[in-house]
């Protein structure tokens, strides 16, 4: 009996019928895997509390001159630099084609507040914080791996490949900002 | 070795019962009785070494957690509970983070071994793989166990590491918030990553358990690296009770005053002090250093100007050790007799250590004295930037380049018919270079 059903099976349509539910039944593991899957990975992702916290205000008269203040927003920190004339007029002055990631400095800025840079403080190479006012170029230098930033924040030697980041902000009124 | 066969004979009733039912008796038995090759020397005693390690790591790992906080408001005073009031814990503690540094003391030892002696060749290649595979697990693991205490170490070494994942093109952004739960390192970070600390382990033990699975199969190289014939194997082989289990036992012992030294005399000389100040993600440390087990490794990364391509550099330099077996083209296993190829692996030794050293330097510092040579592209020739450049490049030609040409130029030395014959004769050249070969001091 078991014989002959073996036969059967092994020869003509009857094989390619059998071929086609093991494949089925396969690919239907594989994809009931996938979907259970799917919601485990997806949990890694930021929690709604997470992403809650995306927006904050800040006062730029805090800031003195030539001073930079740093806080904190989703977990990192954010450079809020109030740079002297000499300081806008380098960074205006630098031309592109010194810049290994070229950007304009009023790209970096909100028009009618050129003096205030705001950015994230983490080198865009491995996220270290550069130090204020340090480096061959005024802006930053990034102690972990040697990275130059210039007064606008744009990345002119070491290994970081871009500038720093600038958040999405706005100015609420003449002083306050929301970034975020 | 491979057709080992079973010479274990139940005597008690229970034995016999167990017997027919589950094995696991007879199972112990044969393990005992394998027949190893008769000339091991100490070189291969780390396979023993690190299955303690293993079990240290886990029995202490799996106490700290029961004392130990995964939050980023209290993981930091949870640690220093346990240093500080857990009955012992400064000792368990200190026993789990050593344990580290002795774990990769061994696997780097290990590994060397499986260098020299050509371990990694045919019919062995499986038993290498799944080595390298538990060598990049015992990375992560250790990357992982170190964020924990939440430090300023741990928490910038989470900071650059993870920031590797976001070189990736294209996707590296989406992955790097999905790593880390978040748009910064934070507690959900922290979370997963005390997860899967725990896990890891697991995992090594189970790849451990393949790695002995082939080794059994294959057979163990040896010192002499030829396989033993049929007909040779009573004579070339001992049981591996007693003879490897005193032999291991007795390096278990040396390696265990090595451990203890660091424990009980000098318990943070292999950490950095920094990691005794609570992460703050406003402060970056003046000088981030990995532990030195990786510092190697971050040489690498830090020696290629791209980011990206540091980053493939480093998990490159990882990823050659996978298809090893295949850039060896010698037909000679043991580098006993390749007197060409023992010269560029001691230079590799040195090599390695050299990255060691330059990791833990800051790249623009002068290596020699304190004076400036020449600027050479993007930074001057006397500084630790082009020491390490060097290194990395003879790493790296010495698995793609060296070792595929030494293989097919060299005339290696005669190699003996038997593990016996270079013994016997009374230990002419061909022993006189072994390191460590214990049986001639007998």
């Amino acid at each position: 009996m078991a014989e002959s059903v073996v036969t059967e099976n092994g020869t003509g349509g009857d094989a390619s019928r059998r071929d086609f539910i093991h494949i089925a039944a396969g690919a239907a593991a594989v994809g009931a895997g996938a979907m259970l899957a799917w919601p485990l990975i997806n949990s890694m992702n930021p929690a709604a509390d997470t992403l809650a916290l995306a927006s904050i205000e800040f006062d730029m008269s805090k800031v003195q001159e030539g001073q930079q203040v740093v806080i904190k927003w989703q977990g990192k920190p954010v450079f809020v630099r109030y740079r002297t004339p000499r300081e806008i007029q380098e960074a205006v002055a630098t031309p592109l084609s010194a810049l290994k990631d070229p950007q304009t400095d009023a790209d970096r800025i909100k028009a009618g507040h050129q003096q205030y840079l705001v950015l994230i403080g983490n080198c865009t190479h491995l996220g270290c914080i550069p130090t204020f006012g340090a480096g061959d170029f005024g802006g930053w230098f990034c102690p972990c791996h040697g990275s130059h930033y210039d007064t606008s924040g744009r990345i002119r030697k070491g290994p970081a490949p871009k500038n720093l980041v600038v958040p999405e902000y706005d100015y609420l009124s003449d002083t306050r900002i929301k970034i975020g | 070795m491979s057709d080992h066969e079973s010479t274990y004979v139940p005597k008690s009733g229970i034995e016999k019962w167990f017997d027919s039912r589950l094995p696991i008796i007879r199972f112990g038995a044969d393990y005992m009785s394998l027949p190893t090759p008769k000339n091991l020397n100490y070189w291969w005693t780390f396979g023993g070494i690190l299955a303690l390690c293993l079990v240290v790591q886990i029995a202490t790992g799996v106490v700290l957690a029961m004392h130990y906080v995964p939050n980023t408001e209290l993981a930091f005073a949870s640690v220093e509970r346990i240093m500080r009031d857990v009955n012992g814990g400064d000792l368990i503690r200190y026993t789990h983070a050593n344990g580290a540094s002795m774990f990769f003391i061994a696997v780097y030892l290990h590994m060397l071994r499986g260098l020299y002696y050509g371990s990694y060749k045919a019919p062995r290649e499986m038993i290498w793989i799944v080595g390298c595979l538990i060598f990049f697990l015992m990375i992560a693991t250790a990357f992982l166990g170190y964020v924990l205490p939440w430090g300023q170490m741990s928490y910038w070494g989470a900071e650059v590491i993870t920031n590797l994942i976001g070189a990736i093109p294209v996707v590296g952004e989406p992955v790097l918030i999905w790593l880390r739960g978040g748009p910064a390192i934070d507690n959900a970070t922290l979370n997963r990553f005390f997860s899967l600390h725990y896990l890891l382990p697991f995992v090594i033990a189970g790849c451990v358990v393949l790695h002995l699975w082939a080794l059994h199969h294959a057979g163990q190289n040896n010192p002499v690296g030829i396989l033993i014939p049929k007909d040779r194997m009573a004579k070339d082989t001992v049981p591996f009770h007693p003879y490897f289990t005193v032999k291991d036992g007795f390096a278990i012992i040396l390696f265990l005053i090595l451990f203890a030294v660091f424990v009980f005399f000098m318990p943070n000389a292999l950490g950095h002090a920094d990691n005794y100040i609570p992460a703050n993600p406003l402060v970056t440390p003046a000088h981030i250093v990995p532990e030195w087990y990786m510092l190697p490794f971050y040489a690498i990364l830090r020696a290629v100007p791209d980011k990206f391509g540091g980053v493939l550099a480093m998990f490159g330099a990882i990823g050659v050790l996978f298809v090893l077996p295949w850039l060896d083209t010698s037909k000679v296993r043991s580098m006993r007799y390749r007197p060409t190829m023992r010269t560029f692996f001691v230079i590799f030794v040195l090599v390695g250590l050299i990255l060691g050293w330059c990791g833990a330097q800051l790249p623009d510092a002068p290596v020699i004295g304190n004076f400036k040579t020449f600027v050479l592209i993007d930074g001057d020739l006397n500084s630790y930037l082009w020491l390490t450049r060097l290194a990395t490049l003879y790493y790296f030609a010495f698995f793609l380049v060296i070792m595929p040409l030494v293989g097919l130029r060299e005339t290696p030395k005669p190699i003996p018919a038997t593990i016996s014959e270079p013994v016997l004769s009374g230990g002419d050249a061909m022993t006189a270079a072994a390191p460590a070969s214990p049986e001639k001091k007998g």
